[in-house]
């Protein structure tokens, strides 16, 4: 990276909008922030004065609090609207209620939404930065780079990993900005998953497909879970979380097959016992704890850089 | 001008593939029919000889026609004109203004409005509002009572109503065994049957085409053989009755294959496509640009090639538009939520004459698949150049540049993929009944006047 890299993105839509540079200025910013959460007094001025609106059409609790708490720690005025009590529910169009935030000036939007593509609807709309905080099945580029910023504290690198992402790739944004992102930044990225689960182009996204877990697995520095919907069950893509967790879930028995240093890794909440054995979710080699630390570090770092 | 005054056309490029005329000539046009086609310059005395008294030519308007086409009047068997029921997005008055600037002559409306035409009296409705249109209206009516695919609607009152084809348009018959009653029922009406080919539960809430894009925007995808496997099952229920059917909007290669196969085999269908579908990949969706959005989806390059082979090979035996208008309210949405289709019938000569420039096509050709062979499949007049034929007529400029502006447009939406597109070639006169309904209003070699 140059140390000249100035960040030029207004918007967080993505990891496929963003440079090799611009990751790299992500990281290096959140390592800086990161020291900030461990202070007694957890707070810098950094973006008084500054409005963050916290837009959730979905639910969610670490992702939400996660932003909340880094905009926080940046002193910024922070309003949230969840779903329930949005204009959505009276019918509002969702580029009506765009154009009603943006009249009233704030400075960032942080915007989850079950439907993919609408955090670029909004930043059309708006003249706020917007950050995607996961959208439908798309992407969700603050978990992918709170997982470059993780794996990078515990390898060192990124380049030259072999990263596994096991489980449904098709429904999850967060396998899809970790393959864009950890194929960006040099790592070998291999998926695997049920064949149910597993979409066309993925090659083209930059992953390579594992016929089994095993074979994904296989002498890999990190292996990363997903999270599996419990309605995948009835869609129909799966027989029962049963036959999941028996034939594509993370045993301490295929984690033998990894590098032994190997990590490991979910995006949460984990189903326990299904994407990975509660000894493995809670053992010596699960980053998962540092991957939630690292997320308020990480959304530090975006709003400071689209919004300081 | 009035109704009954002559209008000669002369020194045009006449192009009658039911003749296979391609010729510079004359048409003469006399109390709403074709009085005369000729090739070679216009002789005044002549005409005066072989017309006799009919001829008065103080009454003649001449147009010089030079360096134009002239068409058949255009027939698109595919367009919604959303009335009765969604008049904000498209009336029968804007719709057939729409279809005259875009050369169109008459159009087949699809019966998805609202309430739907699966009855006489909508039908009637839609007679109503059409006469003194800028185009024939032919409406298509719904082949089960409300769309539903229970129950079939009342084909011989609607018939005598005035509706051509049936169609689901919108959705499939998903049941076969309806689909089957349909087809052999419709014959006892001289209907012909129009399929929309999409298998609904591969379909279902896919909101464009499966493959890479689908995956990288993250959209639930239409796999392509949703349609291969409905225009399968459509053609074996066609050739089991050996009843007619027509295939709307095909959109795979794989679809392409099967009809060849099946024409080969004396099976008796009929196809068509729509420009996107020639004109247009996936990668339009870019960004999740709802103006790419329909049903069936964009496809792949490999689809488009296959379809632009077929329709030169005569695999495939029209273009229709799908004109399928929608305002604000239905496409400034998350792309999961927004209507399908886009407008068509303004656009539909100038992305049909590309195939021409390509040379994938021969300008007869293309008259073949914008209107002799759509009148022929709906079994209604027009489609030729011929002498006592109702003087329904297209002349285009194949050269005229343009830039595509919907909000110019005739039609009352904008909702188009091809908004600022250079294009090339339009329709700059169109007559319909010996009345003109359209004159570019751009044109400035257009030349017209008393004799």
């Amino acid at each position: 990276m140059s140390d000249a890299h100035t960040f030029s993105r207004r918007h967080i839509l993505g990891l496929a909008d963003l440079s090799v540079d611009d990751i790299e200025l992500i990281l290096q910013t959140a390592e800086s922030f990161k020291e900030i959460s461990q202070r007694s007094i957890k707070k810098v001025p950094t973006l008084r004065g500054k409005t963050v609106i916290n837009l959730f059409f979905e639910p969610s609790t670490r992702t939400r609090l996660s932003f909340e708490i880094a905009a926080k720690r940046l002193s910024a005025d922070t309003f949230s609207i969840s779903s329930v009590d949005s204009s959505a529910v009276k019918g509002e169009t969702l580029v009506d209620t765009a154009r009603n935030l943006a009249a009233m000036n704030p400075d960032c939007i942080i915007i989850r939404h079950s439907r993919s593509g609408v955090p670029g609807l909004l930043a059309r709309h708006v003249k706020a930065s917007v950050i995607n905080a996961g959208d439908g099945a798309h992407e969700h580029p603050s978990q992918a780079l709170l997982d470059l910023m993780t794996v990078r504290e515990h390898k060192g690198r990124i380049q030259g990993l072999k990263v596994a992402i096991i489980g449904d790739i098709t429904h999850s944004r967060v396998a899809h900005s970790n393959i864009i992102g950890f194929s960006k930044m040099g790592a070998e990225v291999r998926v695997a998953g049920p064949a149910t689960l597993m979409p066309p182009g993925v090659a083209a996204m930059g992953a390579m497909v594992c016929s089994s877990v095993r074979a994904a697995v296989a002498d890999a520095d990190v292996v990363m879970a997903l999270r599996v919907q419990q309605e995948r069950q009835f869609d129909p893509l799966l027989p029962s979380l049963r036959e999941y967790a028996i034939f594509y879930g993370i045993t301490p028995e295929l984690m033998a097959l990894a590098r032994p240093d190997a990590i490991i890794m979910h995006p949460g909440p984990v189903n326990r016992g299904v994407e990975l054995t509660p000894a493995l979710a809670d053992g010596s080699r699960s980053v998962i704890l540092d991957q939630v630390t690292n997320g308020v570090a990480v959304r530090m770092a975006l709003l400071y850089l689209v919004a300081g | 001008m009035s109704s009954n005054s002559s209008i000669l056309l002369e020194n045009a490029r006449l192009l009658d593939p039911a003749s296979g005329l391609d010729a510079t000539g004359y048409v003469w046009v006399r109390e709403g029919k074709i009085a005369a086609v000729a090739a070679g310059e216009f002789n005044q005395g002549r005409l005066a000889t072989d017309l006799g008294a009919l001829a008065r030519l103080d009454d003649l308007w001449r147009i010089d026609a030079r360096g134009f086409w002239l068409t058949p009047g255009l027939v698109d068997i595919h367009v919604h004109l959303r009335e009765p029921g969604d008049e904000h997005k498209e009336t029968i008055a804007t719709g057939t203004m729409a279809a005259a600037a875009g050369g169109f002559t008459a159009v087949a409306c699809m019966p998805n409005t609202r309430p739907i035409n699966d009855s006489p009296e909508v039908t009637r409705l839609i007679m109503a509002a059409a006469v003194g249109a800028a185009a024939r209206v032919y409406p298509v009516g719904s082949i089960s009572l409300g769309g539903r695919g229970e129950t079939l609607a009342p084909f011989g009152e609607m018939r005598r109503a005035g509706v051509r084809a049936l169609s689901d348009d919108g959705r499939p018959v998903s049941d076969s065994q309806l689909m089957r009653r349909a087809l052999e029922y419709a014959g006892d009406h001289r209907l012909l049957v129009i399929s929309h080919a999409e298998e609904a539960s591969l379909s279902r809430n896919g909101v464009m085409n499966e493959g890479i894009v689908s995956t990288r925007l993250g959209l639930r995808g239409i796999p392509r053989v949703a349609e291969e496997i409905m225009v399968y099952r459509d053609l074996a229920l066609a050739q089991y009755t050996g009843r007619p059917l027509h295939i709307a909007h095909v959109s795979t290669a794989e679809a392409v294959d099967l009809i060849r196969r099946a024409k080969s085999q004396g099976v008796s269908i009929t196809a068509e496509t729509a420009p996107h579908y020639f004109t247009l990949t996936e990668e339009a969706v870019g960004l999740y640009d709802t103006m790419a959005k329909m049903n069936p989806p964009l496809r792949t390059a490999t689809d488009v090639a296959a379809i632009r082979a077929a329709l030169a090979d005569g695999t495939l035996d029209a273009v229709a538009t799908d004109h399928a208008p929608h305002s604000g309210l239905e496409k400034e949405l998350e792309f999961d939520l927004a209507a399908n289709g886009i407008i068509g019938l303004e656009s539909a000569v100038p992305l049909t004459l590309v195939l021409v420039r390509e040379g994938l096509i021969t300008p007869l050709r293309l008259v073949e698949l914008l209107s002799r062979n759509p009148a022929g499949i709906l079994g209604v007049p027009g489609g030729q150049l011929a002498v006592g034929e109702p003087a329904d007529l297209t002349l285009i400029d194949p050269q005229r540049r343009f830039i595509f502006r919907p909000e110019n447009n005739q039609s009352r939406s904008q909702n188009s993929p091809f908004s600022a597109w250079e294009m090339e070639g339009k329709a700059v006169l169109t007559i319909m009944d010996g009345r003109i309904t359209w004159r570019d209003p751009g044109d400035p070699q257009f030349k017209i006047g008393h004799c």
